[in-house]
């Protein structure tokens, strides 16, 4: 088993990874937190119901939706710290150079570390399954839509890890990378629906009366933002709301898919480009 | 072997490398002397792949370094100057990472590893952690790490820098052993006599120029004018002062604090050296201690610099 073929960088990195004490604290006290969000979220709830202690369905589906966006929030908070400092790091303890006159390509090192970053990631939230158990004692909620939130997790993971990997590569020190990646992260995760609900206020506060006015502007950072593509597929609601205000058909996930996709290409494309210097001759 | 052929290296307007051309055969050892910031390492990361010229050409056993980059990478072996190693990997992990890098098989590396960490005196040091080792050890680990895919070409950017005594003398006789096994080095060093005793051929690079190159005597025998002697004496040394100051190739003779001991400059040759210390026995100066001091970088540096170029 032992001679099975790995990536060696992918290897290596699990190995380092997995030994240091710190990544199960991290699972710990992670689990912890949204555990006791759970914990909290029942007893408040059970409360509010005239303190007879019970707990509805509908609650659970609500408790599932606060848990999603909660566990979304904790992923973008979280990735940029696992993956903004993957080839920073390696150029800051010097052991890139020598990486680098291995015959390793610069592709499979770009992905193996992209891999290794982000299946940390997806162990937090295989090990925070077993916490959904709790939505589904109480019912509400389909494993369809389960199993919708866990692949937008992946995803989504995959996007922002791959701009950690790209500033990584691009910025000499991990804190400025760091920084940037958080800063594109906020832009992306916040900034995005900031201006969605600008624009969707200005198309409504500007629009003529007796008629649905409409203006696409609000439709494009709408369909970057990963809290309405996830809220959207619990409340479609929220979809037709964007469709009547932009004016934009085209499904909003569909978008977000085709757009993140595109980034992470762009971002592992370019990654990959600059890992190594441009030997050709000018 | 190594070509390189007109090779700059510019950063803006700075001038890292100048024109550098420079010959290494295949199975010799070549030990290149410059200050920091000669040129030395920009070189080395040219030949190593990290680097691209501003223009000229590098090959390494005929694969240019620009066109066949991966090629390159097969035929050397590179340790930096400064480098890192990797928190919670043992010894034979380190070794296993950079040989699997290299696509060697499992059951391969499982054979080379244990070869290896013997040829660097490492073998009691399988099973620790790297970064618990000594600078020497992680010195002589790397060169390890750098034989692991059986290169034909070593480059080694300052292998001995920062090692105590023991640990240097402990390189040198690794370095011996890889010459021994026809290994083509490039290998830089700020002290000459280190590179002397291994090198077959020396350059001297100032200010990315090759100021002088050849072989090691060719390097001595410029500095051969110009020697600065310690002599010791047992007692009072004024009547061994005066016996050397009426010697015309002695100058700037000068008295240490201790009272017993001076130096000069002796430019004379190697036979009238002898000589005079023949003539200062017959004498019956109590000299306790007769040593020319070591050269090193800066001597031959300020003697290559005003002479003539060797090439």
């Amino acid at each position: 088993m032992k001679n099975l073929v790995v990536n060696p960088v992918l290897n290596k990195e699990f190995k380092l990874r997995f030994r240091s004490f710190k990544s199960y604290l991290g699972v710990l006290f992670y689990l912890l937190a949204l555990g006791l969000i759970i914990v909290g979220f029942i007893f408040i709830e059970s409360l509010s119901n005239n303190m007879q202690g019970f707990f509805k369905p509908e609650q659970s589906r609500t408790m599932f939706m606060v848990l999603s966006i909660l566990q979304l929030g904790l992923i973008l908070f979280i990735t940029p710290g696992l993956t903004a400092g993957v080839i920073s790091s390696e150029r800051e303890r010097q052991t890139l150079n020598i990486l680098l006159t291995t015959t390793q390509s610069s592709s499979s090192i770009i992905l193996s570390k992209l891999i290794s970053s982000i299946s940390y990631l997806i162990l937090l939230i295989a090990a925070s399954l077993p916490l959904y158990s709790f939505v589904f004692l109480f019912g509400g909620i389909s494993p369809g839509q389960l199993l919708t939130t866990m692949g937008f997790y992946l995803f989504t993971i995959v996007v922002y890890g791959s701009i950690g990997v790209l500033f990584s590569t691009l910025i000499r020190k991990t804190i400025v990378s760091m920084v940037t990646t958080y800063g594109v992260t906020l832009f992306l995760a916040g900034g995005t629906a900031f201006l969605a609900l600008i624009f969707m206020q200005l198309t409504n506060a500007y629009g003529y009366t007796g008629t649905q006015p409409t203006n696409p502007l609000a439709y494009f950072p709408a369909m970057l933002n990963p809290v309405i593509i996830l809220m959207s597929t619990f409340e479609p609601e929220m979809t037709n709301e964007i469709t009547r205000s932009t004016g934009i058909e085209f499904p909003l996930w569909m978008s977000y898919l085709i757009s993140y996709t595109l980034i992470f290409i762009g971002a592992v494309l370019l990654s990959i480009k600059k890992l190594r210097p441009n030997m050709k001759k000018r | 072997m190594i070509e390189i052929i007109d090779l700059t290296k510019r950063y803006g307007k700075f001038t890292a490398l100048d024109s550098l051309n420079l010959t290494i055969e295949k199975g010799s050892v070549f030990g290149f002397v410059g200050q920091n910031g000669a040129g030395k390492s920009t070189t080395f990361s040219i030949l190593a792949t990290l680097l691209a010229p501003t223009s000229g050409s590098a090959y390494v056993n005929g694969y240019d370094v620009q066109k066949d980059p991966k090629l390159v990478r097969k035929q050397i072996g590179y340790m930096p100057d400064f480098f890192g190693v990797y928190d919670q990997l043992k010894a034979d992990e380190y070794l296993h990472f950079y040989g699997a890098s290299y696509g060697i098989p499992f059951a391969e590396r499982e054979k080379l590893i244990p070869q290896l960490l013997d040829l660097v005196n490492l073998s009691h040091k399988r099973e620790s952690y790297v970064d618990l080792l000594s600078r020497g050890m992680k010195q002589r680990l790397c060169l390890a790490r750098c034989l692991i895919h059986d290169p034909e070409v070593l480059i080694l950017d300052e292998p001995a820098s920062g090692l105590d005594p023991r640990a240097r003398v402990e390189m040198r006789e690794i370095l011996k052993e890889l010459k021994s096994m026809g290994k083509t080095i490039l290998i830089s060093s700020h002290i000459l006599p280190e590179l002397a005793e291994m090198c077959d051929t020396i350059g001297i690079i100032d200010q990315g120029k090759l100021v002088a190159q050849g072989s090691v005597a060719d390097i001595q025998s410029q500095l051969r004018g110009e020697r600065l002697i310690f002599v010791k004496v047992h007692g009072n040394p004024e009547n061994a002062i005066s016996f050397f100051e009426d010697d015309p190739n002695i100058f700037k003779l000068s008295l240490q604090e201790d009272g017993v001991s001076f130096q000069f400059i002796y430019k004379g040759t190697a036979e009238e050296q002898t000589e005079l210390l023949k003539r200062a026995i017959l004498n019956n100066l109590a000299i306790t201690s007769f040593a020319e001091a070591e050269t090193d970088l800066e001597d031959v540096f300020m003697e290559i610099t005003k002479g003539v170029e060797l090439t």
